[in-house]
């Protein structure tokens, strides 16, 4: 009876399961970006290629279980084949499986990561600090200053470490706490890290991107709709973790333009 | 009715004593006055808008945004928080019994600059409903920083060596403000004029000093006698 029961149990938590997976019933968000559709396909494909080996193997565990259950001290004598052949099976199916999987993910990825950025990317560059973001634009000289870490100073709102009494491409520099891009123009973010580890998470843009301390990170999107958008840490950096956020406002092209004017004529 | 006639009583007994302390001549400080102007040439540094956005409800507080507050600056010249204080010739006091509060406000630190004695107690206190991580940064004192959820209790603190304490929110990386730990009770610090009074400072010859967060402290000799003493300093800024 135990073994009847626990089958179905099994068969019943397998399916339903499942079914959320299927019904998409807890979702990523709509995507805003370029890429986003190509990561979308590889999601599924590996939800799909996943979830058939889960339901394949949690469906004959049940088969298993109502068969032979029931029947105390009855044990398998003879396996047909002998279990090589068994053994054989499972890594040829689990490697087909890792291979399929990374030579389909490659094409999404690699367009994301192993392609660069288009020469026409809006360059922003991005401070990550307990517990914010700072994003800094190169103001009309088109230059960024350079960045010393000693200067860094939050009382001054120097969060880059900008040194504009010497450097005078620093001057005009743009810092703000929010990420104001154009809508369908490529952006080029390079990620720095003052104290430790955060992540650049925008779930609608399909990118999350740790930020390392002492690495410059690049990553590039185009945002295909306009709006605001929350972009949130995903790595826990401390207490204030959760309260580590900054919005990414998404703006057609001549009212990015104007934005970005009266930030650089204040 | 017993309750209203308690609140009337009270009422009564409140205002009175009010009326008895305010016509009452005030206490004549013993000595004299210290008081000035402090300005600046040059250009002073643009103050930036704070951009609060990633905490809406400090955000929708401040309309326009405040602005950093590193040099702040008023009509003619004038420089606000500057603590000016007697650095030497006098004798180092105990501290008051009476405490000093800092608050946290719309994500805002209020004073901006608040001068306290050596072991003065010090209560921090939060407004906000949104948790803080209050960060001091001392050189000499213990360094120490502790969180503040909304409606917590007031933080207790005191400092045992003097000195210029920067603090920080963790938190909200622009919340910026000082502890200005000092040794002697004779301080003030200036107003959006500029304008600083130091009262019941016994006669005597004291070395002065004006102290600017992002600037050099300007020192000076200053002899005080039984009524005003005038003295104005002038810092030199610059825009970058």
């Amino acid at each position: 009876m135990g073994g009847k029961a626990f089958a179905v149990v099994l068969t019943i938590i397998t399916l339903l399961s499942a079914y959320f997976i299927v019904a998409h019933t807890w979702w990523l968000p709509a995507d805003i970006s370029t890429t986003g559709p190509a990561i979308d396909r590889q999601m599924d494909e590996t939800m799909w290629e996943a979830g058939i080996l889960f339901l394949a193997g949690q469906l004959v565990l049940a088969l298993f279980c109502w068969q032979y259950g029931d029947k105390p001290g009855s044990k398998i004598k003879h396996w047909p084949g002998g279990p090589k052949p068994v053994v054989a099976f499972g890594i040829i199916i689990v490697g087909l499986e890792v291979v399929a999987l990374s030579l389909l993910g490659s094409k999404a990825w690699g367009a994301i990561y192993m392609t660069p950025a288009a020469s026409d990317a809006i360059h922003v560059d991005v401070q990550a600090e307990q517990f914010a973001f700072f994003f800094r634009y190169a103001g009309p000289d088109g230059k960024f200053g350079a960045v010393h870490p000693e200067l860094i100073n939050d009382a001054s709102g120097n969060y880059f470490g900008l040194d504009p009494r010497n450097d005078e491409a620093a001057r005009d520099d743009i810092v703000v706490g929010s990420l104001t891009i154009p809508v369908n123009k490529p952006i080029l973010l390079t990620l720095h890290s003052k104290d430790m580890i955060h992540d650049f998470f925008v779930p609608e843009l399909r990118i999350q991107q740790d930020i390392v301390p002492g690495l410059e990170i690049p990553v590039h999107f185009t945002a295909t709709k306009t709006g605001r958008w929350e972009i949130v840490c995903t790595q826990l950096c401390g207490l204030g973790h959760y309260q580590m956020k900054a919005y990414l406002q998404v703006l057609p092209q001549d009212q990015f333009d104007e934005w970005l004017k009266q930030q650089s004529g204040d | 009715m017993p309750w209203k006639h308690i609140i009337a009583l009270s009422v009564l007994v409140l205002v009175g004593s009010s009326l008895l302390v305010l016509s009452a001549p005030p206490a004549a400080p013993a000595g004299g006055t210290i008081t000035g102007k402090v300005t600046y040439t040059g250009t002073p540094p643009k103050m930036k808008p704070i951009d609060m956005s990633k905490e809406p409800v400090c955000n929708q507080q401040h309309n326009p945004p405040e602005k950093t507050q590193t040099v702040v600056t008023g009509a003619n010249n004038a420089l606000e928080y500057v603590v000016v204080y007697i650095s030497a010739g006098e004798k180092p006091s105990g501290p008051p019994s009476a405490g000093v509060r800092y608050d946290q406000k719309g994500c805002m630190y209020i004073p901006h600059v608040l001068p306290m004695l050596v072991n003065q107690d010090l209560k921090i206190y939060t407004d906000d409903p949104v948790a803080h991580n209050i960060h001091p940064l001392p050189k000499l004192n213990a360094e120490w920083n502790k969180s503040q959820p909304p409606g917590a209790p007031a933080i207790d603190a005191k400092w045992e060596k003097a000195e210029f304490i920067a603090v920080k929110c963790n938190i909200h990386p622009w919340m910026h403000g000082y502890f200005a730990v000092l040794e002697t009770p004779h301080y003030a610090v200036t107003d959006e004029n500029g304008n600083y009074t130091i009262s019941g400072v016994p006669p005597g010859k004291y070395t002065l000093t004006a102290w600017q967060e992002s600037n050099s402290p300007i020192s000076k000799e200053v002899t005080v006698t039984a009524g005003e003493t005038k003295a104005d300093f002038t810092f030199k800024v610059l825009p970058y």
